[in-house]
Order: structure tokens, then sequence, then C-alpha cells
């Protein structure tokens, strides 16, 4: 839709690829810049967390925890209750991996504004393997009351939510991922916490995507739409709370719909979205994503086809949906 | 608080923070005794003396912080919050109840004045510890204080051991560490439990420094303090020797009173004891 102002690179092999990591680390330092009381801590990993733009900059603001989730957490909610606006990062297969009391009680049941920053998340992190693939941090953090819960799509995504964030003051969770992926906004492209947004229009299917994985239901768009099958896709970076209008004034004009994610279906995004539809309008919901496994080494892209992540298997599957399920409330 | 009390009326005051204590597990049928009971003497200390605060406006931007890390032993807390003005004494009676400002475990959202939300153990220390590295290091404001009562049981959790080491490297010497040593958590005694001894040496070899001191020596509590906030170079800790259940007979150095309330029966003798000791509660086991 030209009003999302997306590049006019989809698609193409030359669009521009960059770590959705990356675009934090550079929304932290200008929100550094804009605001004192955004202040940034980290559990010894300052380089690959992109927090070191931050540090570099405003090094009085930054906090070395070292390799301690728990306290990492909980020194961010002191540093809150002092006015500050925190943003505490670590990989997230430990934070909120680690430390999900914590986070419950001195953040979310205090109303405590700290971003809770998951970087290195989802199968893509690749031969680290599976203890550090984090899948089920959707899960974790989105059960949590008081908590926003984002997953931005690409780096510029990431920046803005990071922006976002830091002027909202909420209690939140930002998910990042580790690889490049492709930039598939602009500048122009909105965001705010929240919304959800139609990215292509459709009308036999609705493709929900979260985080990187939107790009690849816009490349299977594009795919099914040369077997004569218009899908419309939904890019739904604020999983928490959902946009539940967009999302469902969409399904309702395509009557089917299929989840992706780089994460556990289960109590993940799929899960949401179908706690989303069965209460509002029950109709035939496919969730892809990982399905009660955890991950293994292997490359990023090794890891993606294995797990189905790739358009071609997105497509696959969206074209076996249709085939055996009618389209609902027509 | 405008005002110093005599060693004499803070023992006074300690005397009648016991009794709300009483009272107010008596009415909720459940809670904990001992803790808070073993603590009154240092919160009569804190809220009637040392803390820099003022009950009418609780969120007073140069008041101390005090984090209670061990929520469960929070009736004190209520107890001393209402003796020095915060709230009405009778809204004591609705501890553990619906709609009741004063949760069983402590909620800031709830009750002005609270600061943290706490129960799940081990992490009072980091808040006021990151509390503490904003006084220092983000405000640059000195002479305001980070003060946190612990339990000793609670300190099995890892994660006040990691904030041990984030203090001492950097050298938060505005917060101020006061542990309730009354030897017993829920299964029995600390040492037989998961023993915490040599815990001086614990301490001081994470950058601390160390106190020991009679935890229901209110002279000995205050002057503990004033020592902690001389030391310039290290964040300090207090380990305040206390009796679990202090000033009733029937329930002190009983481990089974950790997690118990009384019943009327023994919350009228428990009050008689408290009501004949006025005034001598220091000395009474020493």
């Amino acid at each position: 839709m030209s009003e999302m102002h997306l590049t006019s690179k989809v698609g193409h092999d030359d669009i521009k690829s960059e770590p959705i990591r990356k675009g934090f680390g550079v929304g932290l330092k200008k929100a550094g810049d804009a605001d004192e009381s955004v202040v940034a801590l980290c559990a010894d990993l300052t380089d690959s967390t992109q927090m070191s733009l931050f540090r570099d900059a405003h090094s009085s603001r930054f906090v070395q925890i070292g390799v301690a989730e728990q306290n990492l957490v909980t020194v961010a909610a002191g540093l809150s209750a002092m006015g500050k606006m925190p943003f505490a990062s670590s990989y997230a297969a430990f934070n909120p991996g680690r430390n999900w009391e914590q986070i419950r009680t001195t953040i979310c049941l205090n109303e405590r504004p700290v971003c809770v920053v998951g970087s290195h998340a989802g199968i893509s992190v690749g031969p680290d393997g599976a203890t550090h693939q984090m899948l089920e941090d959707i899960a974790l953090m989105r059960v949590l009351p008081n908590m926003t819960v984002i997953v931005p799509g690409d780096s510029l995504e990431a920046e803005k939510a990071t922006l976002a964030l830091a002027e909202k003051k909420l209690p939140s969770y930002l998910r990042l991922a580790r690889e490049a992926t492709p930039v598939f906004t602009t500048e122009n492209t909105p965001f705010e916490i929240g919304k959800a947004y139609v990215l292509h229009q459709g009308t036999d299917l609705t493709l929900l995507g979260t985080g990187a994985m939107t790009y690849q239901c816009l490349i299977a768009a594009k795919q099914l739409a040369e077997h004569g099958i218009s899908v419309e896709v939904v890019h739904v970076p604020t999983i928490k709370p959902l946009d539940d209008k967009t999302i469902m004034t969409s399904l309702k004009k395509t009557g089917r719909g299929i989840t992706v994610e780089e994460a556990q279906v289960a109590g993940g995004f799929g899960g949401a979205i179908s706690e989303l539809v069965t209460s509002q309008l029950p109709m035939p919901l496919e969730r892809i994503g990982i399905e009660d496994q955890f991950g293994e080494s292997g490359t990023p892209t090794e890891l993606l086809e294995h797990f189905g992540l790739t358009a071609p298997h997105i497509a696959k599957k969206a074209q076996d949906f249709i085939a055996k399920m009618p389209q609902y409330h027509r | 608080m405008s005002g110093k009390q005599s060693i004499t009326q803070l023992n006074q005051k300690a005397v009648e923070i016991r009794r709300s204590i009483i009272k107010m597990l008596e009415e909720a049928g459940s809670g904990h005794s001992a803790g808070p009971l073993g603590l009154a003497d240092i919160f009569a200390a804190l809220y009637f003396d040392i803390l820099k605060h003022d009950p009418k406006k609780p969120e007073w931007d140069e008041r101390d912080m005090l984090v209670l890390s061990n929520g469960h032993t929070v009736p004190v807390r209520y107890a001393a919050m209402a003796h020095a003005g915060y709230f009405d004494l009778a809204e004591l009676q609705t501890l553990r109840k619906f709609g009741s400002r004063l949760q069983g475990h402590p909620e800031r959202t709830k009750l002005p004045g609270m600061e943290t939300t706490s129960g799940p153990l081990g992490s009072g220390l980091s808040q006021a510890a990151g509390m503490a590295y904003s006084l220092k290091f983000i405000d640059q404001i000195d002479q305001r204080w980070a003060y946190v009562v612990m339990g000793d049981g609670e300190l099995n959790e890892g994660n006040i051991w990691e904030a041990a080491m984030f203090a001492g490297k950097y050298k938060l010497h505005n917060l101020i560490g006061i542990i309730d040593r009354n030897n017993i958590q829920i299964d029995g005694n600390t040492e037989d439990v998961m023993p915490l001894e040599n815990l001086r040496g614990k301490w001081e070899s994470f950058g601390w420094h160390v106190q020991e001191i009679d935890g229901h020596n209110i002279e000995s509590i205050i002057d503990a303090c004033s020592m902690a906030r001389a030391i310039v170079e290290k964040p300090s800790v207090i380990i305040a020797h206390t009796i679990p259940g202090k000033g009733v007979d029937f329930m002190e150095y009983d481990y089974h009173w950790h997690g118990a309330p009384p019943n009327s029966a023994q919350a009228k003798q428990a009050l008689h004891e408290l009501r004949t000791m006025k005034g001598k509660v220091r000395g009474e086991h020493e």
C-alpha cells in the first residue's frame, strides 16, 4: 500500500539487509541524545546487543552489570524508581529467559517503566544452537499484565520502536534478532506502538507476520500472486496490545488466516492471534512457527529452511490451507 | 521526622508497633508473626529517627529510600508507617483483606510510601542498588540514602549476591543494607537449611563495610546507620542480630511462628505481655 512507503526493492535481490538489533542501537543512542532520563544496562554483551553506540555517547548513563541477568532487570527497576527510563539488554535466552519473576514483580506489578531488550532471539541465531535460540520469550512476556511486547520487522522499525518506547515509558519487551535481514520499510513508513499495518492488499487469505517473518510473508504473497492467489499481508510489530481492529478487519475480509513467527507458536504470536480470533470471530487459522521443539546448530538459512520459515514454505502452506479450508463468514 | 525522640520514646514506639502487629495478624487470620516482631525495634529506629521522610508527602523528592526486600515481614512496616502518620491506625485492621491497600505482600502502587513491590525474595538489594547508583553517578546527589532491609533466609537467593558484587564494584557508599539475622527460615534454622556463616566474611569479601549489632538495641541501630553513612568508599551492611518473635515469650526463637498468625487467645496473651513490658523491652532477654 502506497501510504506504507515500503522500499521499492521488496522482492529484489539487492534489497539492503541489516541486523534488526542494529536499528535498536541507533535508536537507543538517539533516545539518549533527546532525553537525559534514558539509561542503558547491559549484561556483558555491550557490542553484540549494539549498546556500544549509547555507551560511547553517554558513558555516565551506561551501567555494566556483568553476567547477572536477575540483577540486570532489578537494578533497572531501581533506576526507574529514581525517574530513569532504563533499557536492559542481554540475549533473549537469558533476558527474559532467566529473570522472568524479577520482571513480573519488580517491573510489571511494580509498574516501573523498564524496557527489557531480548537480543539474538529466534532460530536464526544459528550455530550457537538450541540453548541460545530463544523461542519462548514472546509467550513469557505477553502473559504479563502491564507489559507491552514489540517485535520489529526490520532495523529501521527497531529504531522507531526504541524511540517510541523511550518516549512512552512503559514496562516493555523489545525482541531483536541477530542476523542481517531485509530492510523493507523506509524512513516514511509509519510505526506506532499498538498498531498493525496492512502492507499488501488481498482477498483470499491474510498472512499475519511479526518480526523479520513479515518480509517472508511479503515475498510469499508475490509468489502466490503468480498462481492467481490474492493474499493480504498484515505486519504486526506490537504483539501486546494487539491491534484488534486492523487484524480483525483483514480477517473478516479474507475469511482465513495464517500467522508466521520465528518463535514457539504455542503461547507466541500465533497463540495471541488464536485467542483474538476465537473470542471475536472463530475462523480457520494456521500457525507457522516452531512447533513444540528446540532448535539446533546450523546456519541461519539452513535452520529457517528446516523449520519452514521461508517464503516458499509459507506459500506452499498457504496453498494447502486455501485448498482445504473454505473462507469463513463470506 | 521533625524533632528527635529519646531512646525511651523510641523503645515505646517499638512496643506500640509490636502491639499493632499482633492485632493486625489476629484480625487477618494469616500472615507472618516472627519476622515482623523481630524487626520492630529496627523499624521504630528507621521511621522515628534514621530516615529522612515526610509521612504527609510520601513522594517527597529529598526523602531517603527504604526498600523492604523480605516483603513477608511487611506488617512491621505497615505498623511503623501508621504510627508515623502515613495513614490511620484503624486501616491496619484491613491487612490482607479484599480491597485493602495493605496487601499480604507489599505493593508500591497500592500504598504511597512503599517504594517497591516485594515478596519474592532476593530482589530488594538490586533495586536499592539501582537507586543508590542513580543518586551517586547519574543525579550526583549527596546526602540521600538508599536503605534496604533483608531477611537472612533470603540470602540463599543468588540475586542477592549478584547485587552485592555490583554494589561492591561501584562502591555504592549511599547504599545501606540491614540484615535481619534471626537465624530462622521456613524449614528451620538457617544454619541447617543452608548455612550462611561466615556471613561477615562473605560481605567483606564482596567489598562491603560490615557491622554486627544487637538488633533490639535502638541506640545501636541508630549508631550503626550513622557509621554506615560515614563510610564513603564502600556500601555498608549491618548484620542485626534479632530474636524472631521478640517481645512475645511463646513466639521467641520458634521458627514455627515464621508464617503463622496468633489466634485470639494467643493474641490476648501476646498483647498482655507487650503491655506489661512497656518501656522495658530492651534488656528483657539480654
